[in-house]
C-alpha cells in the first residue's frame, strides 16, 4: 500500500509536467487546429537557455523568470515569423513546419551544447517527507505547476486580454469585428505556450538530465494526455497529464517490464480512447453537410 | 470555431501527376515508354553506389504512394507507417532466414500480412479523426521497435537479421545491385498502375467522397467505414511491400532502423511531394532518400537544422507539395501551347 | 449634410469571383438606410467588403477616412459595428462576456454593459449562461447589444430577422428604432423582410445580381408596384 501511494506520487510530478506540455499544445490547437510538435523540444531549448544563465552564475529562479521571459518573446516570434506564412495552407503544410522545428531545435541545441548529458540544477531539496511517500522536489514541481495553472486561470478569466484570446480562438471572425486583432492573440498564445513549455522542462530537467533530446518521450505522453482529456479542453489537457503520469508509473511498476512501457500505457489511452473518442473533457466536432 | 481542411481541397484532376501519366492518349504513352526506357538505361550508366541509391528513392516511392492513399485521399494523417514498413520487413526477414523462402516470394506474404494488419488496425483508427488518429498511429511507431526488441525468439532482438544475398537469374547477365534495382523499378510501376487504377475508379470517388463529403457520402449510400478501411489495408500493404523489398535490398534488419524517425520521413515525403498524387510519391521518394545526405554535406555539425531548414523551404514556396503545387502550372501551360487538348 | 458611410464604384468579391459590380451606395449620418435584394444578389458581400472581411475594390469612406485596404479590426475600432449574418455570438462564453468582448476597444465597460441591460432585460436575466444556450432571439439581442458596446457611429445590421418568429422579429426591429435614435448611432441594414425594412429605414437600395438596380426613399421604393410585386407580395 506504502508503495502504491509512492507510485501515484511520483506519478502525480510526473504527470504535472505533461499537464503543462499538454495545457501548451491545446492553446495552440485550440488558436489554430493545429497540434505544436515542436513544444517539446522548444521546452528543452528554454532549458538550455536556464542551463546557460545559471551557470553564468545566475540565482535559480532568476534565471527561471529571465528564460520565461526569453522563451515567450521566442514563442511569439515563431508565430509571426514561421508560423503565419503557412496559415492559410493547408493543415499538414503546418504539421510539417513544426516538425521541422522540432527537428531544427533539437539539432541546432546539439550542435551549440553537444548531446552530452548535463547535471541540471534543482531548486528544491530532494529528501523524502510525510511519511517517505513523496520527496521534497515532487512537492516542488507539483506546487510550482499549480501555481502556473493558478496564474493562468486568473489570466483567461479576469483579464480582457485573456478574454480576447478566447474569443479570438473560439470565433476568428467575430473576434476581428470586435475590434480584437487576431493575429496579435496567436501570438501571444504561441508566447505563452512556449513560457509553459519552459517551466516544464527546467522543472523536469533536474530528473531527467538536460540533453537534446530530453523532451521527446515528455511531449508524446503530453500529447495522450491532451488527446485523453480532449484536445479542446484546457482542463482536460491537465487532468489527462496526470492520469497520463499515474498511469505510466503505474505501469512501469506493477504491469510489465519497462522496455514495455510505453507500448502498454499507449494501449490503455488508446482503449479509453475508443470508448471516448472525444477525450474525456473534449467536445465533440459538430459536422455539418 | 471554423475548422481548416487538413489537406488541401482537390483542385483540378484528383489524380494530378497520375492522372495524366495514366490517361488512355496515345502522346502520354510514348511519353511514358520514353520514360521507362530512360529508367531501364539508368543503372547502365551509374556506379553500383548510385545504383543503390536509386533503388532506395523507388521503395521510399512506394511506401509514400501507400502513405498518399490514405493521407491524400481518405484525408486521415498518419505517424505510424514505419511501424507497417518494419512489419513489411521483417516479414520477409523471418522467412527467408528462417524458412528459406526465396526473396521474390516474401513479397507477396508482406502484401497479404500488412494488409491484414492495416485491416485490423483500421478497424478502430477508423473511429479516430485528425489529431486522435494521429496519436493512435504515433503509439504504434513507438510500440515498433520496442515490440522488435520484445518478441526476440523470432526477430533476434537487438542484434537483428541477416539476410542471405538474392542471386540474379543467371541468364541474365548483370550484378545483384542493377537486379534490384529492376525488382524495385518493376513493384513502383505495379503500384503505380494499381494506385492509378484504385483511384481513378470507383473506389477513388468513393474515397474523394468520404473524405470531402463524409455526411454526404453517407446518405449516398457510400459505405465509407468499408471504403476507409479498404484504403487503409491498401495503404499498408503498398508500405509494407516496400519494407520488403528495403529488407532485400540493405539485406539486414534491426529495430532502431524503424523508429519514429521512419515515420515521420514517410509524412514528410508525402507532404513535400504532394499528398493526393502518384507522381508526388516520386519526388517524396527522392528527398527521403537524398536530402538527409545533402543536409550532412552541407553541415557535419547539425545536419538535421538543414533537413529541417529544406521541409521549411518547401512548404513555403510550394504547400500543396512539388507536384500538387508545381502540375497544374505545367497544366495550364500546355493548354496554352498547343491546339491539342490535354485532358 | 455629408454622408457618414460612403461607397463609390465599389467591387466586392467571393473567393476567386467577382459577385458586386461596381455599386454606389450612401448612408446618411443619423440614418437607417436598408439594401433589399434576392439571395445571392450580393448584399451580405457588400457588408462584408466594408468591414474589410472580403476582398474589394473601389472607394470606401467612412467619416472621413479610408476603409478599403484597412483590416477588419481597424475598421471595427474606428466605429463601424456589424452584426454578422448568422450572429457571431461567442457561443462558448458567457453573456456578459459577449457583451464585455463589443468593449474590448473601449476599455472600461461596465456602465455600458449595464445600459445594454436596460433595452435588453432578457440579457441581464441570463448574463452568466453561455451565449450558446440563448434562444435565436435572445443570440441576436446579444449580438445588436455587442455590437452596441463597441459605441460605434455606424451600426451594420445583416439580416437580423434570419430564423426568427414574427413576433420577435418586431421585438428586434422596435428596439432598433429605438436605439438609432437613443444612441445616435447609423444604421446599415439588410433585410429579408422588406415590408419591415422599408417600413423603418428613410433610404433604400435594391440589389440585383450585384448591381444597385433601383435606389430612392424607402416610401418610394415602398410605392414602386414592381418592387412591391417582386418584393413585398402584394
Amino acid at each position: 500500500m506504502h508503495q502504491f501511494l509512492q507510485q501515484i506520487f511520483s506519478g502525480l510530478a510526473a504527470g504535472a509536467i505533461y499537464a503543462s506540455v499538454a495545457l501548451a499544445l491545446v492553446m495552440i490547437y485550440r488558436a489554430t487546429d493545429l497540434v505544436n510538435f515542436a513544444q517539446g523540444e522548444m521546452a528543452m531549448f528554454s532549458t538550455y537557455i536556464a542551463w546557460t544563465l545559471v551557470n553564468a552564475g545566475l540565482p535559480f529562479w532568476a534565471a527561471f523568470l529571465i528564460t520565461l521571459a526569453v522563451s515567450f518573446v521566442g514563442g511569439m516570434a515563431i508565430e509571426r515569423v514561421l508560423i503565419r506564412p503557412v496559415e492559410n495552407a493547408p493543415v499538414l503544410a503546418a504539421v510539417i513546419v513544426t516538425i521541422a522545428l522540432l527537428l531544427i531545435f533539437n539539432s541546432t541545441a546539439g550542435w551549440l551544447y553537444s548531446y552530452t548529458v548535463q547535471d541540471f540544477p534543482s531548486p528544491f531539496p530532494d529528501r523524502p517527507v510525510f511519511g517517505a511517500l513523496i520527496t521534497t522536489r515532487d512537492l516542488g514541481v507539483i506546487a510550482v505547476t499549480l501555481v502556473m495553472l493558478a496564474m493562468l486561470f486568473i489570466f483567461f478569466r479576469f483579464t480582457a486580454t485573456g478574454l480576447a484570446m478566447r474569443a479570438a480562438a473560439q470565433n476568428p471572425e467575430s473576434a476581428r469585428l470586435c475590434g480584437i486583432p487576431v493575429g496579435r492573440m496567436l501570438a501571444i498564445g504561441w508566447g505563452l505556450a512556449a513560457a509553459i513549455g519552459a517551466t516544464a522542462g527546467i522543472m523536469v530537467a533536474p530528473v531527467l538530465f538536460l540533453d537534446p533530446n530530453m523532451m521527446g518521450g515528455v511531449l508524446i505522453y503530453a500529447f495522450a494526455g491532451a488527446l485523453l482529456g480532449g484536445i479542446t479542453s484546457p482542463v482536460g489537457a491537465v487532468v489527462g497529464g496526470l492520469i497520463v503520469g499515474v498511469t505510466e508509473n503505474l505501469v512501469g511498476t506493477y504491469l510489465i517490464a519497462s522496455q514495455l512501457k510505453l507500448t502498454v500505457a499507449f494501449a490503455l489511452i488508446i482503449l479509453v480512447l475508443v470508448f471516448k473518442p472525444n477525450g474525456l473533457f473534449g467536445t465533440a466536432i459538430i459536422r455539418r453537410v | 470555431m471554423e475548422k481548416r481542411h487538413v489537406i488541401a481541397p482537390a483542385t483540378g484532376s484528383p489524380g494530378g501527376a497520375g492522372g495524366a501519366v495514366f490517361g488512355s492518349n496515345s502522346a502520354q504513352w510514348i511519353s511514358i515508354l520514353a520514360l521507362v526506357v530512360f529508367a531501364v538505361a539508368l543503372p547502365f550508366a551509374l556506379s553500383k553506389y548510385h545504383v543503390f541509391e536509386l533503388t532506395m528513392v523507388m521503395i521510399y516511392a512506394i511506401a509514400v504512394l501507400g502513405l498518399n492513399i490514405l493521407t491524400g485521399y481518405n484525408g486521415q494523417i498518419s505517424l505510424g507507417h514505419g511501424g507497417f514498413f518494419a512489419a513489411g520487413a521483417y516479414t520477409a526477414a523471418i522467412l527467408m532466414h528462417r524458412y528459406g523462402v526465396p526473396y521474390w516470394a516474401t513479397l507477396p506474404a508482406a502484401a497479404l500480412i500488412c494488409f491484414v494488419l492495416g485491416v485490423l488496425f483500421g478497424l478502430p483508427a477508423l473511429r479516430f479523426e485528425g489529431p486522435y488518429l494521429a496519436l493512435v498511429t504515433l503509439a504504434m511507431a513507438l510500440a515498433t521497435p520496442q515490440l522488435l526488441k520484445y518478441f526476440d525468439t523470432w526477430t533476434g532482438g537487438q542484434q537483428g537479421i541477416n539476410l542471405p544475398k538474392p542471386v540474379p537469374p543467371h541468364w541474365l547477365e548483370i550484378d545483384r545491385d542493377r537486379w534490384l534495382y529492376f525488382v524495385a523499378l518493376m513493384a513502383l510501376l505495379i503500384a503505380i498502375r494499381i494506385a492509378a487504377n484504385i483511384l481513378h475508379g470507383r473506389t477513388g470517388r468513393a474515397l474523394i467522397a468520404t473524405r470531402d463529403q463524409p455526411i454526404a457520402a453517407v446518405a449516398m449510400g457510400i459505405p465509407t467505414a468499408r471504403y476507409k478501411t479498404i484504403a487503409f489495408g491498401t495503404s499498408t500493404l503498398f508500405t509494407g511491400v516496400a519494407g520488403a523489398l528495403a529488407a532485400i535490398v540493405i539485406g539486414y534488419v534491426s529495430p532502431e532502423g524503424y523508429s519514429l524517425f521512419l515515420s515521420v520521413s514517410f509524412l514528410v515525403g508525402s507532404a513535400i511531394g504532394g499528398i493526393a498524387t502518384i507522381g508526388g510519391a516520386i519526388v517524396g521518394g527522392l528527398f527521403i532518400e537524398f536530402v538527409p545526405n545533402l543536409a550532412n554535406d552541407i553541415s557535419d555539425a547539425a545536419p538535421w537544422a538543414i533537413y529541417g531548414l529544406a521541409m521549411l523551404l518547401f512548404m513555403y514556396t510550394m504547400p500543396r507539395g512539388a507536384v500538387g503545387t508545381v502540375w497544374p502550372w505545367i497544366g495550364k501551360a500546355l493548354m496554352r501551347m498547343g491546339p491539342h487538348k490535354i485532358e | 449634410m455629408a454622408p457618414i458611410l460612403q461607397l463609390r464604384s465599389v467591387k466586392a468579391f467571393y473567393g476567386q469571383s467577382e459577385v458586386v459590380h461596381g455599386i454606389d451606395v450612401a448612408v446618411e449620418e443619423g440614418g437607417m438606410t436598408v439594401l433589399l435584394g434576392a439571395n445571392g444578389a450580393g448584399k451580405t458581400t457588400t457588408l462584408r467588403a466594408i468591414c474589410g472581411m472580403v476582398r474589394s475594390e473601389g472607394e470606401i469612406s467612412f467619416a472621413g477616412q479610408r476603409l478599403d485596404r484597412r483590416s477588419t479590426e481597424e475598421i471595427a475600432s474606428l466605429g463601424v459595428a456589424h452584426v454578422p449574418e448568422g450572429r457571431g455570438t461567442f457561443i462558448g462564453l458567457t453573456v456578459e462576456e459577449n457583451l464585455r468582448l463589443g468593449g474590448y476597444t473601449r476599455g472600461r465597460s461596465d456602465q455600458n454593459i449595464q445600459r445594454m441591460y436596460g433595452y435588453f432585460p432578457i440579457l441581464a436575466q441570463r448574463r452568466r449562461q453561455q451565449a450558446g444556450a440563448l434562444s435565436g432571439g435572445e443570440q441576436q439581442m446579444l449580438a445588436i447589444a455587442r455590437a452596441l458596446m463597441m459605441t460605434p457611429r455606424l451600426l451594420v445590421l445583416d439580416e437580423p430577422s434570419f430564423g426568427l418568429a414574427p413576433r420577435i422579429v418586431e421585438d428586434i426591429f422596435t428596439i432598433i428604432d429605438r436605439i438609432k435614435q437613443e444612441e445616435k448611432v447609423s444604421v446599415l441594414l439588410v433585410e429579408q423582410n422588406a415590408t419591415l425594412a422599408l417600413e423603418l429605414a428613410d433610404h433604400a437600395y435594391l440589389i440585383e445580381t450585384g448591381y444597385i438596380v433601383t435606389s430612392g426613399s424607402a416610401k418610394s421604393l415602398a410605392d414602386d408596384p414592381q418592387i412591391r410585386r417582386s418584393y413585398l407580395g402584394y
